[in-house]
């Protein structure tokens, strides 16, 4: 009798020890799941800002000479020159350009799911959208150099491969990004301002533009924001129909180069630690900068919104 | 101009600009179905690319691909998920979880040739390992947690808030709530949003250059030891995927039937996105329907 009431208690005792256990264990390997994107995080910033740095630090290269010089010689021995400003230039123009595109496609097309035809529109279009973002990068660049830069050479000469091509890629990869999140800015929008803008008398149009564009705007802005820190860090596609020029383009039809494109190319031929590869990892230090401005902008946006 | 007409332009050319969005779609999809169709046959899927001579395939790509996939997914899903129920369930408001968030905001916004930069640092030259599999899994695992924690977090915050009270009312604990409530009904959406991202690692190419590199070693398939140098399940050998192949064919290609094969493994390409993009959502639909008995 004695043995059998021990025996129950152990078990019990047991089973409240298991119980717990499973409790503190679940919570520890969930919490070593968040720290871990924690030390992801920050071991990319201190590894690629480390080797980024090696060639300011290691081979006496002028951040200045880097950010704003515009010959490329980085395997030039006896005179090595390392200006990447075509390239920033090259980033930036192709970005910039492709979000003037993009952008009143994308808001344009978030406009008609939600405010010209919100029964069917959205059920036409989303999936459209949604195709768009599946598709590899590789395969818009494939058909950007199959298609668009043969049709760029016929109807405006030169080589074809060139910063008209690279945008038009460009913006068509980032279209569904503007699109979806400038759906998601109008459809939050409460229905009183429309409402409001018909019952003043307001055409569709005149409500569109004076009422909720103006409300959607911040989230709008944002929408474009992330399409440009997309085309930004976009390689292959870009790649593949830019032409790869180490010169500053001087017309939409000049080939030209970026950052992202540079670093694909030159990376696989030159030797690890070199000072010509060094140079390559200062690059993509500068493309994690800048992704960083980006995140702070939308931040900046976002905090604007939740104010108004 | 009167305000009627405008409105009647301002639509005309809403309309038009869904059209155009339409015809891109549409002229990408028949441009690669179109030029690839032809040239997709069982030989081109089961024969070895080749360097140099034309009729190449695409089977170690092809197997390539899925492989890497494979297990990026081994380490995403875990990781993912215990972030996503971390920053769902656990996550206090405070200095702690804002860094959290900002670390997810800062993996999800790197360009991913960025991120195949600090795998060829990490898992190329600091271990020593050279062009591997699992050196492009783990980069492409730093690519995709942002991904599934986000679906993750959305999936949980989204299951009824009286499930998961009716469960602690009971007296079950948090873990124990979370682990028979609240994963079981978040898993459709778990589940669809994985396939979704696996959509995306699977035509991933920047990331994986300079990870699994550009090169197949000879492969025997009938050698299914995974610690063997040639067989294909070793994970310490490098491994060109499909989406590394396109590129890779297009610019430096030597081969004389470069269109041939790049428009074959762009169309395969596609229709494997598609196809995880139709399950995704059958098997999220199928799920929901046996788990919620909703018709």
């Amino acid at each position: 009798m004695l043995d059998q009431t021990a025996l129950a208690k152990e078990q019990l005792l047991k089973s409240k020890k298991v119980w717990t256990n499973g409790e503190v264990r679940g919570k520890i390997v969930v919490y070593a799941c968040a720290y871990f994107m924690i030390f992801a995080a920050i071991s990319i910033v201190i590894f690629l800002g480390f080797k980024g740095l090696q060639s300011f630090t290691k081979n006496g290269v002028s951040i200045l000479e880097f950010l704003t010089g515009s010959t490329w010689k980085p395997a030039d021995h006896s005179n090595p020159q390392y200006g990447a400003f075509p390239f920033i230039a090259g980033s930036l123009a192709v970005t910039l350009l492709s979000a003037f595109i993009a952008a009143p496609l994308g808001i344009g097309g978030a406009i008609f799911m939600t405010e010209i035809a919100p029964s069917w529109g959205k059920k036409l279009l989303q999936p459209v959208i949604e195709l768009l973002v599946g598709i590899p990068s590789v395969v818009y660049g494939f058909i950007g150099l199959t298609v668009l830069v043969p049709f760029v050479r016929w109807t405006f000469g030169g080589l074809g491969f060139s910063l008209l091509s690279g945008m038009i890629v460009l913006s068509i990869m980032i279209l569904p990004t503007i699109t979806s999140i400038a759906t998601d800015a109008f459809e939050s929008l409460p229905n009183s301002l429309r409402e409001g803008a018909y019952a003043v008398g307001a055409t569709r149009w005149q409500t569109i533009r004076s009422v909720l564009i103006p409300a959607a705007l911040p989230n709008l802005l944002t929408a474009v924001v992330l399409g440009m820190a997309r085309a930004f860090g976009e390689a292959l596609a870009v790649q593949m129909v830019i032409g790869n020029v180490k010169d500053l383009p001087h017309s939409l039809l000049d080939p030209s180069a970026t950052l992202t494109t540079i670093i694909t190319l030159s990376m696989g031929e030159t030797t690890f630690g070199s000072s010509e590869n060094n140079i390559l990892w200062a690059m993509g230090l500068l493309l994690l900068l800048i992704s960083f401005i980006f995140i702070l902008l939308i931040r900046y946006l976002s905090s604007r919104r939740k104010i108004s | 101009m009167s305000a009627r007409t405008a409105d009647r332009i301002a639509t005309v050319v809403f309309i038009a600009i869904a059209l155009v969005i339409i015809s891109v779609l549409a002229g990408l999809l028949s441009f690669v179905f179109i030029n690839g169709m032809k040239h997709i046959s069982v030989h081109f899927l089961t024969t070895p690319s080749s360097n140099l001579l034309a009729g190449g395939g695409i089977r170690d790509q092809l197997f390539n691909s899925f492989y890497i996939l494979l297990i990026t997914m081994i380490f995403t899903v875990p990781i993912g998920v215990g972030g996503g129920i971390y920053m769902a369930e656990y996550a206090k408001p405070g200095k702690v979880t804002n860094m959290i968030r900002s670390c997810i905001e800062v993996l999800a916004s790197l360009p991913s040739i960025v991120i195949g930069m600090f795998g060829l640092l990490i898992f190329v030259t600091l271990t020593g390992w050279g062009y591997t599999i699992i050196g492009g899994s783990l980069a492409l695992t730093v690519f995709n947690l942002p991904v599934i924690v986000r679906v993750t977090e959305d999936a949980i915050r989204s299951v009824p808030a009286n499930q998961k009270e009716a469960g602690l009312a009971l007296g079950v604990t948090h873990w124990h709530t979370i682990k028979t409530i609240l994963l079981p009904s978040a898993f459709p959406a778990i589940l669809t949003g994985a396939i979704l991202a696996a959509g995306r690692v699977f035509g991933e190419a920047a990331a994986l250059l300079f990870t699994a590199g550009q090169s197949t070693g000879r492969l025997d398939y009938t050698d299914w030891n995974p610690f063997s140098q040639n067989s294909p399940l070793n994970i310490f050998r490098p491994a060109e995927t499909l989406a590394v192949h396109i590129w890779a064919v297009n610019t430096q290609g030597l081969i004389p039937d470069v269109k041939e094969v790049a428009n074959g493994s762009a169309a395969v390409l596609v229709i494997s996105v598609l196809i995880f993009n139709i399950l995704a959502r059958l098997i999220g639909r199928m799920i929901h329907r046996k788990v919620t008995a909703i018709k």
